[in-house]
């Protein structure tokens, strides 16, 4: 027992106070790649080396369409080292949760050369994903949601849905002592029915298909889902296929997107801050209604 | 058997089994093949089980039709103290699509025979329970890994039966159904107790939830993107796993990775175990009450999992190992870092084992729980952690050497009492191994090269791949085909071995054990279903 006391005392505090001050993350850790569509030469070799086809092209005569999808990016970094004028940036990056697909997509359009390079940049569609940057106040706004509103208490039901294990891993990485999730009064639960969250990662597997449905439909409304990871949000790298339907989103409505291959715990926490914004709307219209 | 000239050993299986031997060759040193006539496995297996104690590593089958008419099985062995492996091919029947089972023999079989039976469409004959597993039991007839299957298929809503369990009678005997998704963050999977009040009588596992196409997806991909897929095979040995594949096309291709790639991996392997190991031991004791120690040993992952971040740029050390070495080398600093981490963690490591050590209550609640006796390991065909913590002495690292390890010196922990606590002794003992490993290997992790490049992969070689993940013994086989594409690829994680594992150690503990022996194993749902 002393020895267990002592131990704690001379640990001390580990957890750390994000998102109410910014996390202090290694200079090589691999967030979002960033396009300079100006500067964009070549779009060819960054594709070509994209393992999921989040890059993709689509060539119509003398024009290109470049389309950027986060939701399938595995940040790998390999688009940044595929091109050579330095157009894609590997930046630090990882808030990028969203309440809407779209937002997870750029595009742009160019004019080609005849070796098939780029000659101009006709137009952009969407330069940077536009999420919600404010986390620390994200952050004081779900406290008080859940304070207020959800009786202190955030009650979210995981379900992997075929993942490889890689998100629950960082998902159990939020509740150790330094990320400690309970500080904000979010819990996870086993029973769906004492859930307000549904957290699911995966492509969604045929064989999971109904497992996912019944714990959806087993949950109290009001209720929000959350896709987390490249899998999730896309399929990843398993895409579509005899036994892979491809996302969440497929099967339910999903209210939050969270990327990454895997997202380290505070884009979790960053998603989960999000989707309880949603879940405060929910809740507000269910009493109008 | 193997120590024998190439030669020499055919004369010798010529002699013993007569011309159902057809040929030997060996594509490698440490990996020859034996081609049959026919598809009876029997004989040969009986031979070098009986005559060397040989074991069966794995089972799987390949579609040759196109190229050869035939569909081909495939029974890798090894034998102790021989770094070789035996790989027995054989045809078979094109008219009736059946082969010989194994299972009845060897349980380690089993699994894997009634995958191919779901794959394939093949006919294990004899096989004492020849029901669906890979595809459960609602699926409509196909057989997504024969070639004329395409990958992209949409199958319509399925229609079909659902699965029936073996029923459990008696007064006061009844059945407790667990999963698919379960209490805690984990992965999906159903198991079926049968109970009599308090103790487990036998428990029926239902897997391959988490079945995502992966072995057809690798027949489809680039060779280098499907490096990223292989690290997605179980996210808890995304490194293993992408190493295994890798070493697979090297072996394939003769690339000689340099020295630096080789030490650079090996430090990474080491620290994937550590890792691993240190929340296995978080969670063990978490499951018996001492949570205590388990918020100790999840605050030493996350100091880890941050060092894999600043060696990889990846918590889970993804990224980082592609064919022909790893993508990036390491600087000064970074080994400093790696060092000072690691020296840190030793003595932390050290704390929370005595913390362990001095809760009576813990270890009370540990031994003789969910035991699995040696004899009963040997039979089942168990490998890695759980394998040694009941007296099978195998480690990859040693028995078939890879990446540096032949370089370094390390210990094999081996204990024979096979409860949750000496599973739980076999890690804390390995992690003082890999410390020690890693501490060895980083004055090679400064050499100069850390990576050759690859030149377009040969097409139609096969090679097998063998790597110590943290679990266990981790498999890939593979076809290569033309413009750097893989004809087939096969994946074996340690996990598909040892489920009956559970199964066997479960019974007669009482179901609240459950969590603590089924967290013992730790076994990959994912590696397992893929």
């Amino acid at each position: 027992m002393f020895k267990i006391l002592q131990k704690t005392v001379s640990t001390g505090t580990v957890t750390a106070n994000y998102p109410a001050e910014p996390i202090k993350i290694s200079g090589r850790f691999r967030g979002r790649p960033s396009f300079d569509f100006d500067k964009w030469k070549d779009a060819r070799p960054a594709a070509e080396v994209c393992p999921t086809g989040a890059i993709s092209l689509s060539d119509k005569g003398d024009s290109r369409k470049v389309t950027v999808d986060y939701g399938l990016c595995v940040f790998c970094g390999l688009c940044a080292e595929a091109s050579s004028e330095q157009a894609v940036r590997i930046t630090q990056e990882f808030e990028l949760a969203t309440s809407d697909r779209r937002n997870l997509v750029l595009a742009a359009e160019y004019t080609l050369n005849a070796d098939r390079t780029h000659r101009g940049l006709r137009k952009v569609d969407r330069k940077s994903v536009n999420v919600e940057t404010d986390v620390e106040s994200l952050g004081k706004k779900a406290r008080e949601t859940i304070q207020k509103i959800l009786g202190r208490s955030l009650a979210i039901r995981e379900v992997d849905a075929g993942s490889c294990n890689g998100c629950e891993l960082e998902i159990v990485a939020l509740n150790n002592p330094v990320h400690d999730v309970e500080r904000f009064g979010i819990q996870f639960v086993a029973s769906p029915r004492h859930a307000d969250m549904l957290l699911v990662t995966g492509p969604v597997t045929r064989n999971m298909e109904l497992a996912l449905l019944k714990t959806h439909r087993a949950m109290a409304e009001p209720k929000v889902v959350v896709a987390v990871g490249a899998c999730g949000i896309s399929g990843g790298i398993f895409g579509v296929n005899y036994a892979s339907l491809g996302s969440v989103d497929k099967v339910l409505p999903v209210d939050v997107y969270i990327p990454g291959c895997p997202p380290r715990p505070q884009a979790l926490l960053h998603g989960i801050l999000l989707a309880i914004g949603r879940l405060a709307e929910r809740l507000h219209d269910n009493r109008a209604g | 058997m193997m120590t024998q000239s190439i030669s020499a050993m055919f004369e010798a299986l010529r002699q013993k089994l007569g011309p159902q031997v057809q040929s030997v060759r060996a594509d490698r040193e440490d990996e020859v093949y034996v081609l049959l006539r026919d598809a009876d496995i029997r004989p040969i297996t009986e031979h070098l089980r009986g005559e060397f104690g040989a074991r069966l590593v794995t089972v799987f089958a390949e579609d040759r039709c196109s190229a050869e008419g035939v569909f081909f099985n495939y029974y890798v062995f090894e034998q102790k103290g021989s770094a070789q492996y035996l790989i027995v091919q054989a045809p078979v029947r094109s008219d009736t699509l059946e082969f010989p089972s194994l299972s009845a023999e060897l349980p380690s079989a089993n699994w894997q025979e009634r995958e191919i039976q779901d794959w394939f469409g093949l006919k294990a004959v004899g096989h004492p329970n020849p029901r669906r597993v890979a595809l459960h039991d609602n699926w409509p007839d196909v057989y997504p890994l024969r070639k004329d299957f395409p990958l992209e298929t949409v199958l319509p809503p399925f229609e079909g039966e659902r699965h029936i369990y073996r029923p459990a009678f008696g007064e006061g005997v009844l059945q407790v159904p667990v999963g698919p998704v379960h209490a805690g963050i984990i992965e999906p999977g159903h198991f079926n107790f049968a109970v009599a009040g308090e103790p487990i009588l036998y428990l029926q596992l239902r897997m391959f939830y988490t079945h995502k196409g992966t072995e057809k997806l690798f027949e489809k991909i680039p060779i280098h993107k499907a490096v990223f897929l292989a690290e997605s095979i179980s996210g808890d040995s995304s490194f293993s796993h992408g190493t295994a594949f890798c070493q697979a096309i090297e072996r394939a291709a003769s690339i000689e990775v340099p020295l630096r790639g080789l030490a650079m991996r090996t430090i990474l392997l080491e620290l994937e175990r550590i890792c691993n190991h240190v929340a296995d031991i978080g969670a063990i004791a978490t499951d018996v009450g001492f949570v205590i120690a388990n918020a100790h040993a999840s605050r030493l992952k996350e100091t880890l999992v941050t060092l894999n971040e600043q060696m990889t740029g990846s918590r889970q050390l993804r990224g980082m190992v592609c064919v022909g070495g790893v993508r990036r080398g390491w600087d000064q600093a970074q080994l400093n870092t790696l060092r000072d981490t690691l020296d840190s963690f030793a003595r932390e490591f050290r704390d929370l084992i005595s913390l362990i050590d001095s809760s009576e209550s813990t270890r009370d609640r540990l031994e003789q729980t969910g035991v699995l006796r040696p004899e009963k390991a040997r039979a089942l065909g168990i490998v890695g952690v759980g394998g040694r913590a009941s007296g099978v002495d195998l480690d990859v690292r040693r028995d078939h050497p890879y990446a540096a390890y032949p370089r370094y010196s390390f210990r094999v922990p081996v204990y024979q009492a096979g409860d949750v606590w000496h599973r739980m002794q076999v890690r804390i003992d390995e992690v003082n191994e890999s410390i020690g490993i890693v501490r060895n290997a980083m004055p090679d992790g400064l050499q100069r090269e850390f990576r050759v490049p690859v030149p377009s992969i040969p097409s139609d070689r096969c090679a097998l791949s063998a790597v110590e993940g943290w679990r266990g013994e981790i498999i890939h086989w593979i076809r290569t085909g033309p413009d750097n594409h893989l004809q087939r690829c096969k994946i074996k994680d340690p996990s598909l071995n040892n489920w009956p594992a559970l199964v066997e150690a479960v019974q007669g503990n009482i179901i609240a054990d459950f969590p603590v022996i089924n967290k013992s194993f730790n076994l990959s749902y994912s590696g397992t279903d893929r």
